[in-house]
């Protein structure tokens, strides 16, 4: 089936078979392998992206949910030479290693300071339970939240 | 001695804060991981893999998958050209199952397909008789039960000749009067549980046929040049026609040191002429490589009865699964460190590692030494308490220094601050006890627990446990790099060394923009074609030799440029660490100067809590204090520490495969748990630094001590905190219901 929908702002289509998720669309038809898989089974949010303005994991939603719906990827962040102030903390705060994880935790940090300008360390914890990193501990992810949201 | 990190970033000289280069990449979604390759004309590769965990397999009937849509090859062992065998360091592995399978997920036939369904379900079709065998399942059982490997491979390697059936490697060291009595004696018995890798990037990796007989993998490993050691002789090919490239890499932590994709993907791409991608999924990714070894220990400490350690007797059994991987050196390690960073005059250490048809065990981060840091920390608790002495004061009685000797005869010569770095540890404040009642976030169990933190105890745990750096034994260890300086005035660094998420990438441009005083330096792609190995990206090695080879590298080319000025250099250099020799088979005595070349330590004290209604645990506070030799770059150094606590906070607190009769039952996130972003505490970290006088910048390594020692530290606290054994990791619910 033929599938439509706007990812980062731009109208896109794909050929899809039934089957497949949203996650397995973005990254081998439409061109945005920012997004990671790691365990489809929406318990990891390597995948995290906003559907409709709502934090998602994309390989618990099917390409042909998706149809008609507005999408935004981690690719869609920032523009092409720029960094989203969440991005920006990241690099600075030293919250990437091997970086799996990071473009799903990215996605669900803008959403929380989205959501939230000032939020606690209850809140933040909280909001990125739902994104596994095996690499920092999370240590240095919440001193980029921190970061990212002083400096709003 | 000790630091703490600067925090401002600066330029990218040595000791300096210095942003990754791959962060910006990574945090936009560009960087390109192993599994985001995509090449026209690419075929999808998927492995059928073995249902039983031990079976003889009668016949392989591939007729109807390949006749299934899509599909363009499907390869047994028959298709195997060259050697059917592979190994990291013995070749007892088939590259497809031959005539039977040792263990559960085993891979038995590959499929290439246009679309990764289509291989899946052809896969499905391929009719594989197997006449199931009682499995070798439980490893003290192992030595009783026939050969799973009669031809021994491990046989004439320099090790023990242990005549037991499935014998990995025995090994003993006998240290002094290996029966010496004490005053007083503890004893106890410990087990862990096994433990895997579960890096985030599944594994992957892309083989692309080069037209003329030849093959290029990229694919996300950590040692690319033993890698096409393995991959060119199953594929009859001469080393030449096997390139390998890093692609990027989603973690490692010892679990992509041994093959997974790599040969099946070349296989698939050379039969087909079209470039082949295999990406395996999370339940595949935790039959696709090997784990961290489960574990029994049996321990007694006898000790003087003002606490100094007389005599340390331990008993060690691992269970290394069906093939050898890097069996042989965990057992050898989690010997050398089984007694902890103490002294004692007499020891008596055996350890012993098994073939079975769990799961394979190989290198995981902390490699031998997590298993018995957990024992030894433990059994230094009981003694503490038995002497009524205060644990942090025994360990210090008993803390290795400089011109101590190690159960193996060798004397430390080098770097070995282990009593600052205890005391560094134990003098960290861990924040006051929050009162009742809080948000439930911060009680034990998080947003499961349904009380009002009634039945919440506290409790303190100390522990301190040290492992080496780089490898050890007699392995000739080295790490090439190359340097060109160009005639723009800019220099290029071509290292072989695997970037897992580690930071080594950064660590090479520090030291390159060091020694030759210049900003614009680039680090080419990691492959086999450009330059001679690095060796792996594994214990704890690759900072302190890269930076050798990269130091070394620079300093030859900038002699040459002075040579030949205004020419452009390009030149290679191989670095060594100080040589190493090999074990006495019979003894555990080192038979040179030192079987390990260099120590790092770790130190940590943690407060906990065990709601013990309810069998949950919150860990509240962690303060570490690590020897790291000098920190390149403090940042990542902290990273390392935390990170590498949290994996040591799974082992203690959650994370275990389950096997019945070898049989995995837990493949994915949502049965195998890692800690996520509400388990994890705050983690203070000191960094001590003591220079190491053989490495290259007094560096260590800094990836394993802080996951060799946080486990034993939880489980500290845990014990103070419910006064239980818990002499078994994971801690379950059950264990810490009062």
């Amino acid at each position: 089936m033929r599938i439509s929908l706007r990812i980062n702002g731009e109208e896109h289509q794909a050929d899809c078979w039934e089957g497949e998720s949203l996650l397995f669309a973005l990254r081998e038809k439409l061109g945005f392998p920012g997004s990671k898989n790691a365990c489809e089974q929406g318990e990891c949010g390597s995948c995290s992206v906003l559907l409709d303005g709502t934090l998602v994991c994309a390989c618990l939603v099917l390409a042909a949910q998706a149809d008609g719906h507005e999408v935004t990827t981690v690719e869609g962040l920032a523009g092409d030479d720029e960094l989203h102030p969440v991005q920006q903390a990241f690099v600075e705060a030293g919250a990437v290693q091997c970086g799996f994880c990071t473009p799903g935790l990215v996605v669900a940090t803008a959403d929380l300071l989205r959501r939230n300008a000032s939020p606690s360390d209850d809140e933040i914890r909280e909001a990125l339970s739902g994104n596994l990193c095996r690499c920092t501990g999370y240590a240095k992810i919440f001193d980029a939240v921190r970061m990212a949201a002083a400096r709003a | 001695m000790t630091r703490t990190a600067p925090r401002t970033l600066q330029v990218g000289k040595i000791g300096e804060l210095v942003p990754r280069v791959d962060a910006p990449p990574k945090v936009k979604g560009e960087f390109a991981y192993a599994s985001d390759l995509i090449v026209p004309g690419m075929l999808w590769g998927h492995t059928l893999r073995s249902p039983h965990a031990h079976a003889r397999i009668a016949s392989i009937d591939i007729a109807e998958a390949v006749a299934m849509p899509g599909v363009h090859a499907v390869l047994t062992h028959a298709d195997v050209p060259g050697q059917k065998t592979y190994g990291l360091e013995f070749p007892d592995q088939p590259v497809l199952a031959i005539d039977r399978v040792l263990y559960y997920g085993e891979p038995v036939a590959l499929v290439a397909a246009e679309h990764p369904e289509q291989a899946r379900r052809a896969a499905e079709r391929i009719a594989v008789a197997y006449e199931p065998l009682e499995p070798v399942a439980d490893m003290e059982r192992a030595t009783e039960m026939p050969e799973l490997h009669p031809e021994k491979p491990t046989r004439g390697h320099g090790y023990f000749e242990d005549p037991r059936p499935n014998v990995v490697r025995h090994i003993a060291i006998r240290h002094g009067d290996v029966d010496a009595a004490g005053d007083v004696s503890v004893s106890g018995v410990y087990e862990v549980g096994i433990q895997d890798q579960a890096f985030l990037g599944p594994e992957s990796g892309l083989a692309v046929p080069d037209g003329e007989g030849g093959v290029d993998i990229y694919v996300a490993t950590q040692w690319l040049h033993v890698d096409r050691a393995q991959v060119a002789p199953c594929l009859g090919l001469p080393l030449s026609a096997v390139r390998i490239h890093l692609a990027g890499v989603g973690g490692a932590f010892g679990g992509r040191e041994d093959l997974s994709m790599q040969l099946h993907g070349a296989l698939l791409a050379l039969h087909t002429n079209r470039p082949v991608k295999i990406v395996y999924n999370r339940e595949e990714s935790f039959t696709g490589h090997v784990h961290r070894h489960p574990a029994r220990m049996w321990c007694e400490h006898r000790a003087t009865r003002d606490g100094k350690l007389v005599n340390v007797r331990m008993k060690i059994l691992l269970d290394g699964g069906a093939y050898a991987s890097s069996s042989t050196a965990v057992a050898s390690n989690a010997a050398s460190f089984a007694i902890g960073p103490y002294e004692s005059p007499n020891a008596l250490i055996e350890s012993t590692v098994v073939y079975s048809n769990n799961p394979p065990c190989g290198a995981m981060r902390g490699f031998g030494a997590v298993q018995t840091c957990f024992a030894s920390e433990a059994q230094m608790d009981r003694l503490a308490e038995a002497l009524s002495i205060d644990p942090v004061e025994l360990r210090l009685l008993n803390a290795l220094k400089p011109g101590d000797v190690l159960p193996t005869g060798q004397t430390i010569t080098g770097s070995m601050p282990i009593a600052e770095t205890i005391r560094a540890a134990a003098a960290l404040e861990p924040p006051p006890e929050e009162p009742l009642p809080r948000d439930v976030l911060r009680l034990p169990g998080g947003a499961g627990n349904t009380t009002n933190g009634e039945g919440v105890r506290r409790g303190v745990g100390f522990a301190v446990g040290f492992k080496n750096i780089a490898y050890s034994e007699g392995f000739d260890d080295y790490c090439a790099a190359r340097v060109r300086l160009l005639q723009d005035g800019s220099a290029e660094v071509h290292c072989a060394s695997a970037e897992v998420g580690q930071g080594v990438t950064g660590v090479i441009l520090q030291v390159a923009r060091t020694e030759l005083g210049i900003d614009d330096v680039r680090l080419a792609p990691s492959q086999t074609a450009t330059v001679d190995s690095a060796g792996s990206a594994s214990a704890s090695r690759m900072t302190w030799m890269a930076a050798g080879a990269v130091r070394d590298a620079c300093r030859a080319a900038l002699g040459e440029q002075e040579r030949r000025p205004g020419e452009e250099i390009d030149v290679e250099q191989i670095y060594r660490h100080p040589r190493t020799t090999p074990l006495d088979p019979e003894t555990g005595q080192i038979t040179g100067e030192r079987a390990h070349v260099a120590f790092a330590a770790c130190a940590m004290k943690v407060v906990a809590e065990v709601d013990v209604d309810l069998g949950l645990t919150r860990v509240v506070w962690i303060g570490a204090a690590q020897d790291v030799g000098k920190a390149i770059n403090p940042q990542q150094v902290e990273g390392q520490i935390e990170g590498g606590t949290a994996q040591g906070l799974g082992l203690a607190l959650m994370e275990e495969i389950q096997t019945r009769d070898g049989l995995i039952t837990n493949a994915s996130f949502t049965d195998y748990l890692i800690p996520t972003a509400l388990d994890m505490p705050p983690v203070e970290s000191v960094l001590i630094e003591d220079p190491e006088p053989d490495a290259p910048y007094g560096v260590k390594g800094v990836g394993e001590p802080p996951t060799v020692v946080s486990t034993a530290a939880i489980a500290s606290a845990l014990r103070a905190a419910t006064g239980r054994d818990l002499t078994r990791v994971p801690v379950r619910p059950d264990d810490i219901c009062l």
